[in-house]
């Protein structure tokens, strides 16, 4: 299935996006998701089922002014 | 009279930002040496198998200090509220300086999507810190749209030039005695930071005179010094200026006086 991942279009065997996060080794603990600019809690990662066109944003804390 | 943004008090009227340090030691330092409780920090996305986010994010918990997201390089209202939700989830914080960009030169904020943004996210629960120009219509709205705290700009990011427009910015000062201000942006000196809470700007918020400088931990000093003297000189009560001289040595008692005629 090809989806958008943080604006690049990737080809992705996951469903989830908590098999995807996995597939992808996003092991830091520190990132929030948002999935068509609707934000997922953590708590929704395992249930939330992708698609094909997804556009999917992957965000960590980052020095800012 | 303490600090107060949404009912949290502050001692420090010192908001510093994150970026541009030339180390992220010498960041920390600065930090420290700035006394700031509030700290501004941003979302960019993580490369995959990244842990840039997490390395950055344990450096800020070590400060113990209150965190201040933005949605710097919101270019829409749509990317701004999304990022601020992204910045609720990350950082457990209900705190957004929001930022909604209608120009690349200048980063002059798109007033019009800013108070739409701001309307959008207080009906969700957010406690908006708007970054905006010294308008008083935009500050109007942004404060009848719920905003408690306004954050005009003294010149744009990153210029150095201190306060342009400081009619407005007393104006707003005038007008708003109610609402928290924060002169936000454009700030270069410390005598900069001061003139803003001399106006009786509750704070200010500043990034790149501090990190950029030859030596960011005794400027960080330097810009706490500035603000202390700013908040206190206004505390204490300005003189008005005035045309002409006064003598301020008294008259009375002059030697020879009238002796020349």
């Amino acid at each position: 299935m090809r989806v958008i991942i943080n604006g690049e279009e990737r080809e992705i065997p996951s469903m989830s996006v908590a098999a995807l996060l996995g597939e992808l080794d996003y092991e830091g603990t520190h990132f929030a998701v948002a999935v068509n600019y609707d934000v997922l809690p953590r708590s929704r990662w395992a249930e939330t089922h992708l698609k094909a066109g997804d556009e999917i944003e992957i965000i960590t804390p980052r020095q800012g002014g | 009279m303490p600090l107060t943004f949404y009912g949290k008090t502050f001692a420090s009227r010192l908001l510093i930002g994150t970026a541009l340090y030339p180390s992220p030691t010498i960041m920390q330092s600065a930090i420290r040496a700035s006394a700031a409780e509030i700290v501004t920090v941003s979302l960019r996305r993580e490369a995959a198998g990244g842990k840039t986010g997490d390395a950055f994010w344990n450096l800020i918990r070590e400060l113990d200090v209150t965190v201040l997201p933005n949605t710097a390089g919101c270019r829409s209202v749509r990317e701004a509220v999304t990022t601020a939700k992204l910045a609720r989830e990350l950082f457990g914080t209900s705190w957004i300086k929001l930022e909604v960009i209608a120009d690349n030169d200048t980063l002059q904020p798109d007033v019009v999507g800013l108070v739409e943004a701001a309307s959008i996210l207080i009906k969700d629960g957010f406690e908006v810190f708007p970054y905006c120009t010294e308008d008083l219509s935009v500050a109007m709205r942004l404060v009848d749209a719920g905003c408690k705290v306004v954050m005009p700009w003294a010149a744009p990011i990153g210029s150095a030039r201190g306060i342009i427009n400081p009619d407005a910015l007393k104006l707003l000062r005038d007008r708003l005695p109610d609402v928290s201000l924060v002169v936000d942006a454009g700030l270069g000196a410390p005598s900069h930071a001061a003139r803003a809470l001399e106006l009786g700007y509750d704070a200010v918020l500043l990034n790149t005179a501090i990190a950029r400088a030859a030596d960011p931990v005794a400027m960080a000093k330097a810009f706490r010094a500035g603000v202390e003297a700013g908040r206190t000189a206004f505390e204490a009560g300005l003189m008005e200026a005035r045309d002409f001289a006064s003598p301020s040595t008294p008259v009375v008692g002059t030697p020879f006086w009238h002796a020349v005629s």
